[in-house]
């Protein structure tokens, strides 16, 4: 079907038609409205889900960790100082490997107080052994949700993933959405046919691991995490395939075929990026883009694909203090070997208007 | 029901009897959410840890209440009428785990939530909580706690939630019988536990239970139910509304190397709390607390 949604109501859109069974639900702008749609649709009846209307982010994701060992699917979103809050059980929900998807509208993070957009608070998440997956634009974000079910699912991965889209430029921004139909969702994500809490069977979940035993559970991590990268691509192109729209795994590469130039970024400036490719390629000037589409795991085998070009232009909406832009220097350490120049440009931070003649 | 098949709690520590106890009465079909705690480490490793025979849920400390919460509500799903129980040390539910314990008993979560109080971060190695009584020695008040207990159960039972108690295992009748009532029940159920701790209160490890019991015959820990808002004073404690009738204090703090030390005016201080606490039970007693 194709609509017009702001991106909260077509993420909250996608998780409907995924049919999840337990929802928490606390408020922060701008993923508010997500919620609030989640709530109206819960209590029409469709989905048949229950909300679960927490006192704080820290319980919103402990409270559907501990639906989801039970074998419920299930969701809830934040942004900023709610993800930072979050932040102690979306490690403990990682390390438990627990198939959960949560809406991120991305916001900068205090001090000071600022709710516009930035990536920092995204970012921060990049260890807590969660996918992440970064929007464009509303199409972007509504594919994606559904997608995110399906790859946090698969039993070859079975990890907690995140969906990430820019606060107020997507959350806020309506735009042209085309849907699928219900059927078409229910046969590209089934019921959910597994879950960890067995009476008959009882076991301690999350118990001490001796230092032997600790790191078992993270190498099996890290394993899952790179098997994801297959599960990605494939679900990836199955979707395509379902909806007509190309989704292209973990990184699109615009105009990379002859580019002498690539941009690389994520999330909804990605969008402006193309424009301002297709602007210098008409003075001539061979550019193009890599859109990361997914952050944890990192594409580094893709990022081969364009070591021998002239140079690479990281965009990075966050920065890690004393260190750097944050995906310029994953970047770099992907292509280590490659001996290209890498330039990192930081901008759009606090929500900051980044264009031709920005400055600071 | 035996909890654990051998295990790493202290010598005299009634926290293993106090979980076979509650599983009499639970049976199998339970989840065991536990938070940080000395449970945790009485649980055992991945390896060599216990076998439970029912599902024990590791929570980080703050989070119990909500994953109980969430457990609980994906059982609705599932229509397997299982109880989800939360057993928590007083650092979590008094402290750092408190406003996601107050949001579980304000939203009536369907949920039995056990609090057992050893009035301390015995874990860490005794440092005082909230719920670490008036006069008390530990790690972080070398001289003495100057703060009252929190009255964490009559804060839980203003939430207007349909079950509170208060409990000790030296009493397992009045024990059992307060977590059958609360197994019968639907919604957020509080039992709150004096939990004697040889280490951290300083006594021998075989005087566990007769600690327990002073407790209750000073007058220290009242046994009692709150029951849709109605106060209900257990009949063991009934005498101790008369004051005569309470053991001398003293009796409960002397086996305690935790309160050696007192000043004349500390020990008053107790005492007066004491007879403030049995005042309003008196006046409480047998009708709703809950305005």
């Amino acid at each position: 079907m194709i609509t017009a949604m702001v991106g909260n109501h077509a993420v909250a859109y996608a998780v409907k038609q995924a049919k999840p069974q337990v929802l928490a639900v606390y408020p922060i702008t701008p993923q508010t409205t997500m919620l609030e749609k989640l709530a109206s649709y819960a209590a029409s009846g469709e989905p048949n889900a229950k909300l679960i209307k927490v006192e704080s982010e820290h319980s919103a994701m402990a409270s559907i960790y501990g639906a989801a060992i039970a074998g419920a699917r299930v969701f809830t979103a934040t942004s900023s100082q709610g993800l930072l809050y979050m932040t102690e059980v979306i490690y403990w929900a990682g390390g438990q490997r627990v198939p959960i998807v949560a809406g991120i509208a991305t916001r900068a993070v205090g001090s000071p107080w600022s709710i516009w957009d930035d990536h920092q608070d995204f970012v921060s998440k990049r260890d807590a052994i969660w996918i992440q997956m970064m929007a464009e634009n509303v199409q972007d974000a509504y594919d994606m949700t559904l997608q995110a079910f399906k790859i946090s699912e698969d039993k070859r991965v079975i990890l907690p993933v995140m969906m990430g889209f820019d606060g107020f430029v997507l959350t806020h921004t309506m735009e042209r959405l085309n849907t699928l139909d219900d059927a078409t969702v229910d046969s590209f994500i089934p019921e959910r046919d597994f879950n960890i809490i067995d009476f008959d069977k009882p076991i301690g979940i999350g118990p001490i691991a001796t230092q032997d035993n600790y790191i078992k559970y993270r190498y099996k991590a890290m394993q899952a995490m790179e098997r994801s990268k297959e599960v990605i691509e494939e679900i990836s192109k199955e979707y395509s395939k379902l909806s007509g729209r190309e989704q292209h795994g973990l990184i699109e590469f615009y105009k990379c075929d002859d580019a002498d130039y690539i941009i690389v970024a994520m999330g909804a400036w990605a969008g402006d990026a193309r424009v301002a490719v297709d602007e210098l390629r008409s003075k001539g000037i061979k550019i193009g883009l890599a859109k990361l589409r997914v952050v944890r795991p990192f594409p580094k085998e893709k990022l081969m694909q364009v070591k021998d070009r002239k140079a690479l232009i990281v965009l990075d909406r966050a920065y890690s203090y004393g260190s750097g832009g944050i995906l310029a220097t994953e970047v770099k350490a992907s292509l280590y070997n490659a001996n290209i120049p890498i330039y990192s440009v930081i901008g759009g931070i606090g929500g900051k208007e980044f264009g031709k003649k920005m400055r600071l | 029901m035996n909890f654990l098949k051998g295990n790493a709690a202290c010598p005299g520590c009634p926290i293993t009897k106090e979980l076979d106890a509650i599983l009499d009465v639970y049976g199998k079909k339970t989840a065991v959410v536990v938070p940080a705690s000395c449970s945790t480490v009485i649980m055992g490793d991945t390896v060599l840890g216990m076998l439970s025979p029912v599902n024990v849920v590791h929570s980080p400390f703050a989070a119990a209440a909500s994953i109980a919460s969430g457990l609980s509500t994906a059982m609705e799903f599932r229509k397997d009428n299982a109880n989800i129980l939360v057993w928590a040390g007083d650092g979590s539910t008094s402290d750092i785990g408190f406003a996601a314990v107050s949001g579980a008993a304000e939203r009536n979560e369907d949920i039995t939530y056990v609090c057992y109080d050893n009035e301390a971060y015995m874990n860490t190695g005794i440092q005082r909580s909230s719920l670490t009584p008036y006069g008390a020695w530990t790690t972080t008040t070398p001289s003495h706690k100057h703060e009252f207990k929190k009255p964490l159960p009559l804060i839980i039972a203003m939430h207007n939630v349909p079950y509170v108690a208060t409990a000790s295992i030296s009493y397992l009748a009045d024990f059992k019988a307060k977590f059958s009532k609360a197994k019968s029940m639907k919604g957020f159920r509080y039992i709150h536990l004096l939990s004697p701790c040889p280490p951290g209160w300083k006594f021998d490890a075989s005087l566990t239970m007769n600690i327990g019991k002073l407790a209750v015959e000073t007058g220290m820990w009242p046994l009692y139910e709150i029951e849709n808002g109605v106060f209900k004073l257990s009949s063991i404690s009934k005498p101790y509304v008369d004051k005569a009738k309470r053991k001398p204090l003293e009796e409960y703090l002397k086996l305690q190397e935790r309160f050696s030390g007192l000043s004349n005016e500390e020990l008053a201080n107790m005492q007066a709390y004491i007879d403030e606490m049995w005042n309003y039970i008196a006046k409480v007693n047998n009708s709703k607390v809950i305005p």
